[in-house]
């Protein structure tokens, strides 16, 4: 059977058991629709919620951005997780006791004002729709190199699967398809570790054989990679970095922006109860961890793996020939994703680090240049090839990776339909609309999300790379702050509120456009995007932390200065820290 | 029961408490170990490497997995004694 065929049944497989579910569970009321009748229980909403999360980034970047970094780029493991730990304990609980649909919905009600909610509806609907075309652009590639189709009519094959799903289900659809989708990505992603981590230190789990001994040399794995690189140039893979104040806002911006994401958020609003909502945040953990302590292992063996196909006698002798190149070099160079050019011209590939300091070593051996160009995101989606896995691994993969991007694409399109049928039509414009007109003004905007989604998807703006620190700026220095301060402050006012996001996200904006060009048009930039120009070393990825603080701190100087808010507000703030009377979620 | 207003007080001052202690041990196995103390940490050798890294790899996931559980624990124990519960 051809690789292709193999492919394809995997991925159709899958794709039939989530209409088949889609099918079974469509939803009926808006309650199913938005929150899929708030009876989900917390271990398949953790799991759930873990699909939801784990995106096309975690799936297929996360692994090859931290073989690149080594331990520099350790922040997305702990940023993408430790933001859990902060949603588990000051968020979660509370948005499911208060017992609404939306995140706009707390923000609108809990600051008494239709403009926080519209401020609260537009943060939303820019950071879900960014992340949501790095989704449709994720399953476009994994379409057009396993299906051999081509990346256009791949996004319309995703495109049709999502809204079969999404639209008919909503929530409660959403919801059974993820936790397949979770169980199709966790076996892709684990089982081609097992394998190499098997090879490569004879130990079964990855996580372990990460901090274990390579068969082959017999010293410890990340010694024997630490000293390849080294040979070739590149920073140790497990260098400390120089510059920590960077590293440590980085994380906890990814972390603030985790715990702010509104998709990520509405999944809690499903448990019964408010007991549930904790386990949940906690089973949801387990299920990302799984991934998560997988990646690391599946990173720094898939790099010397690279390195040993390239070097086989060893990184001071000579490196292959060219033509003698392994079948998936062949396969991605036809993706574009590698490239070769042979720059001294001796038909071999010199893969190295082409630093000042490394200038002499190589033009010692005569080499002119690094001669391969390997885009990070490959690496997990060629792991089984380059490790020579059997054939159905490879399908397995081209499975796994669809699951990433489209159950991320369906909680995020889902946030968004219900942002504007709920907060904007029936919050806003017809408070009057029935149930009936409401969900279909759901499904209406969920249509017309997939259709913009799709498009962006096929005609990227340009700023694709940049669009994930957009969606966590956002996130992190309006949506998380709103919400916390809600929870944890009385005092904090109508006026407080707006200022503060205001002021969080304007500056967050601000320093993002500084360095990455005004609106992401390219050439606009005011300043080089390098650690030099940056504010105390602060990257622009790392400003998300930066303009969360701005975000306290307006919000409170605002409130203290202007009037308490009025007492039904603090009585509702009252009843969403205590459980009791939490009941199901409201209707209204 | 005879205060029920000062009993949810009390109640809502636990969970800060609870709080405040899961974040300092979130913190430190993040920030401090795997980031901030990795120097101070880099005597002690874990496979290959040293204990900042491995915090930083794996060591804070395990951390905040149990953190997140303890804390679940606790609340709902907390619900219970407090008479709170749903």
């Amino acid at each position: 059977m051809s690789q292709f065929v193999i492919n394809f049944l995997f991925v159709g497989a899958s794709f039939a058991l989530y209409i088949g579910i889609a099918i079974w569970a469509r939803a009926g009321s808006t309650k199913e629709f938005y929150v899929a009748g708030g009876g989900v229980h917390p271990v398949l909403n953790g799991m759930a919620t873990a699909a939801d999360w784990m995106s096309a980034a975690s799936f297929i970047s996360m692994a090859g951005l931290i073989a690149a970094g080594g331990y520099a780029n350790s922040s997305f493991l702990m940023g993408w997780t430790g933001g859990y730990v902060l949603l588990a304990m000051l968020l979660a609980p509370y948005l499911r006791k208060f017992g609404k649909y939306t995140v706009p919905d707390f923000i609108g009600d809990r600051f008494y004002s239709s403009g926080a909610r519209l401020v609260a509806v537009a943060c939303l609907i820019i950071a879900s729709t960014t992340y949501v075309i790095g989704q449709m652009t994720g399953a476009g590639v994994a379409f057009s190199r396993f299906l051999e189709v081509s990346n256009d009519i791949g996004l319309l094959i995703a495109a049709v699967v999502v809204f079969l799903y999404a639209v008919l289900g909503g929530m409660k659809g959403i919801t059974y398809t993820q936790v397949a989708q979770y169980v199709v990505l966790i076996i892709a992603y684990t089982i081609p570790a097992i394998f190499i981590s098997l090879q490569l230190t004879d130990t079964f789990l990855p996580p372990i054989g990460l901090f274990s001994d390579h068969v082959e040399s017999g010293i410890p794995l990340l010694e024997k990679l630490d000293q390849v690189v080294r040979e070739l140039g590149f920073r140790d893979y497990t260098a400390d970095v120089d510059n920590k104040l960077n590293m440590v806002l980085f994380t906890l911006s990814l972390m603030i922006g985790t715990a702010g994401l509104p998709h990520v958020i509405i999944r809690f609003f499903t448990v019964p109860k408010v007991a549930d909502a904790r386990w949940s945040a906690g089973w949801a953990l387990v299920f990302i961890a799984l991934l998560y302590l997988t990646a690391p292992a599946v990173a720094s063996m898939a790099r010397l793996n690279l390195l040993t196909t390239i070097y086989p006698n060893g990184p001071t002798e000579q490196p292959i020939e060219y033509a003698e190149r392994p079948d998936w070099i062949k396969n991605w160079e036809t993706t574009g994703l590698i490239k070769f050019q042979d720059k001294n011209g001796d038909g071999r590939i010199e893969l190295y680090n082409d630093s000042p300091a490394f200038a002499a070593t190589a033009a010692e051996r005569g080499w002119n240049g690094n001669e391969l160009s390997v885009n990070n995101d490959i690496l997990v989606l060629a792991n089984p090839e380059i490790a020579n896995l059997p054939g159905w691994v490879v399908g397995l993969i081209a499975a796994g990776g669809l699951a990433a991007a489209l159950s991320t694409a369906a909680g995020l399109l889902l946030a968004i339909s219900s942002a504007v049928s709920h907060d904007l039509i029936k919050g806003t414009i017809n408070p009057n609309i029935s149930d009936r007109g409401e969900l279909l003004a759901a499904r209406i905007s969920m249509g017309v999300a997939i259709a913009v989604a799709t498009y962006l998807g096929m005609h990227p703006p340009g700023f694709a790379a940049q669009v994930v620190a957009l969606a966590f700026g956002i996130a992190a220095a309006s949506i998380f702050p709103a919400l916390m301060m809600g929870i944890f402050s009385k005092r904090i006012n109508n006026k407080g509120a707006i200022a503060g996001m205001l002021a969080g996200l304007g500056c967050t904006l601000v320093y993002i456009f500084l360095f990455l060009g005004w609106f992401f048009i390219p050439g606009t930039a005011s300043y080089t995007n390098t650690p030099d120009n940056w504010l105390f070393g602060i990257s622009p990825l790392s400003f998300g932390a930066i303009g969360a603080a701005i975000n306290f701190i307006v919000a409170f100087m605002v409130s203290y200065m202007t009037e308490e808010p009025p007492k039904s507000i603090q009585d509702l703030v009252e009843s969403v820290r205590y459980p009791q009377g939490a009941g199901h979620a409201v209707d209204h | 029961m005879s205060n029920p207003k000062s009993n949810a007080e009390r109640y809502w001052q636990a969970n800060l408490r609870l709080i405040l202690g899961c974040l300092i041990v979130w913190a430190l196995a993040s920030y401090g170990c795997a980031i901030l103390l990795r120097p101070l940490l880099s005597g002690i050798h874990v496979g290959g490497t040293d204990l900042g890294f491995w915090f930083a790899q794996q060591g804070s996931i395990l951390v905040f997995i149990a953190i997140t559980f303890f804390y679940a624990w606790r609340m709902n124990k907390l619900d219970k004694a407090f008479g709170l519960e749903e």
